[in-house]
């Protein structure tokens, strides 16, 4: 791979959200699973915003939900996702867009 | 909300689509609500930033008035990249920099909010902070919308769908299929400051002048476009590709804008700036063969919910905007003859369709989605060879230009065969012209 320019982190510190601490992940894994036998792995690296990480001790998939611009990408790349919008008002808020 | 609120029409999303098609209904006295689930408009909606003004001539007069552009078109590069090299054409015309203008650089977030603002001038309630969670539906008529606030049933006429790419609404429906990963392109794209004077002397223009580049080619790994555009103090670098090369490439969209940045071409026009956004979103590319169904009863589907983008010309707004406004005028036309919204009444919209350019040019390049997936080489090896043969050309080091030349033409029948050659340049005829 080559060498990273700007961080992921640093950019996405830009974006302005709100996020929904008490709603929770409007993206939820169907069936665990699933995940486990994927071989492809393809939520971890569709993802332009890097929501997707394997956990190294227990091998699961996590969510970072925050950092979701809700693109919809993981929702076409894979059906184990539950893919919903936040609540009203909650997620990215774009100030160019 | 109450439980009983009854509109005439509901519009789900505030886009360009279902904005313009607010203002046309409400201009013409019908009730007419926007629900939308940002913040304020716009806050969730991206694009790459060329809005074409034809386009407004129906909905609003004056455009752009007071709109919140940012740089007038005047001219338009395409380069095809290869690694350290391009090759490029331009087109700069002092016609684009005649009023009206043809086409400006925007942000979505303030186009739209503004676009809102005139949505609501022309009589339109927008909600936000509301999303639509499905569609009410009666004896197989949509009759309403579940929204995500407290007793929060909207009761209408009819319904224009104009929730983007995602639509989960027309989905909801059965309107459309599950959307597949050679229909859509993930894009990401940056919105990258600097200095006003900066991008006019690196882009040689003035004052709101603007400059836009396209660029694809074999600088990526996939089908892939990338763009530049100027804006008044910030360009909007941006790069999208089809999502099935995205997973089976397994590219990583960062990874390549990242890449993008540190092209030859394109690192000095951004060396400097300070990056203020990072976006991403999806390009609904397949085309007129990926479209869904564009009506139901009670039920009208309009710009990127309806898949109406034209990948080929960057065009999409347009078409959200022209498709928005023929959808609100064939809402006037069924209620005035008395019609009852179905599906069949409502099919008017799809005849308005294709009698305008929307249909016309979705259907003109309907085989070239597939045409790109299934021919990888167009894009991976012929910008390859022609960045090849103009450096061959260009590089003086003592070969005579026939041997050059004698050299370009071995390089080209090893790489891809005459007859191939010729098979490729009439797909390209057959699909593009």
């Amino acid at each position: 791979m080559e060498e990273y320019g700007m961080r992921l982190e640093d950019k996405l510190y830009l974006n302005g959200y709100k996020t929904d601490e008490t709603g929770g992940s409007h993206l939820v894994i169907k069936d665990a699973s699933v995940c486990e036998s994927c071989e492809l792995k393809q939520c971890l690296y569709v993802c332009a915003c890097a929501v997707y990480e394997q956990n190294e001790n227990t091998g699961r998939i996590e969510i970072n939900y925050e950092a979701c611009v809700e693109c919809g990408t993981c929702r076409i790349a894979c059906d184990n996702i539950d893919w919903r919008y936040p609540r009203g008002g909650f997620g990215i808020a774009y100030k160019f867009g | 909300m109450s439980s009983k609120l009854k509109y005439d029409v509901i519009v789900v999303g505030a886009g360009p689509a279902g904005l313009s098609a607010a203002i046309v209904l409400a201009k013409a006295g019908v009730r007419v609500i926007v629900i939308e689930r940002g913040r304020l408009p716009g806050s969730k909606n991206v694009m790459g930033g060329v809005f074409y003004s034809d386009c407004m001539k129906d909905v609003l007069d004056d455009f752009p008035g007071n709109a919140p552009v940012e740089r007038h078109v005047i001219d338009q590069r395409i380069w095809i990249l290869d690694q350290g090299s391009s090759v490029g054409f331009n087109h700069k015309n002092e016609s684009f920099n005649k009023k009206p203008y043809n086409c400006h650089t925007i942000f979505r977030a303030q186009f739209d909010r503004w676009l809102a603002g005139e949505a609501e001038k022309a009589g339109a309630l927008i909600i936000n902070s509301t999303v639509v969670k499905e569609a009410l539906v009666e004896n197989g008529k949509v009759i309403g919308v579940k929204t995500d606030r407290p007793q929060g049933d909207v009761f209408a006429n009819c319904v224009i769908a104009a929730d983007g790419v995602n639509s989960l609404f027309a989905k909801s429906l059965g309107l459309r299929k599950k959307i597949k990963p050679d229909s859509v392109a993930i894009a990401v794209k940056e919105v990258i400051g600097l200095d006003e004077k900066v991008i006019n002397d690196r882009f040689n223009v003035k004052n709101d002048e603007g400059v836009t580049i396209e660029m694809t080619g074999s600088y990526f790994n996939g089908e892939a476009m990338a763009f530049l555009y100027t804006n008044k103090k910030s360009v909007s670098l941006g790069v999208g590709m089809v999502l099935k090369d995205v997973i089976n490439n397994k590219v990583n969209p960062n990874d390549l804008i990242e890449h993008l940045k540190k092209h030859p071409s394109v690192a000095p026009l951004i060396e400097g700036g300070e990056t203020k956004e990072f976006l991403a979103h999806l390009i609904p590319e397949g085309g007129y063969k990926a479209m869904p169904k564009l009506v139901g009863n009670g039920v009208m589907l309009a710009g990127d919910a309806a898949m109406m983008v034209d990948a080929i010309h960057r065009e999409g707004s347009n078409l959200a905007i022209t498709s928005g406004k023929l959808a609100a005028e064939t809402y006037l036309e069924v209620s005035q003859q008395g019609g009852d919204f179905s599906e069949k009444s409502l099919s008017l919209y799809v005849k308005k369709l294709r009698d305008s350019f929307v249909l016309k040019d979705l259907k003109k390049y309907k085989g070239v989605p597939d045409l790109l997936q299934t021919n990888k080489h167009l894009l991976l090896q012929y910008p390859k060879l022609l960045n090849q043969a103009a450096f061959e050309m260009l590089n003086v080091d003592g070969v005579s230009k026939k041997d050059k030349e004698k050299l370009i033409w071995k390089t080209v029948k090893k790489e891809i065969g005459i007859g191939n050659l010729v098979k490729d340049l009439f797909k390209l005829w057959r699909n593009m012209v």
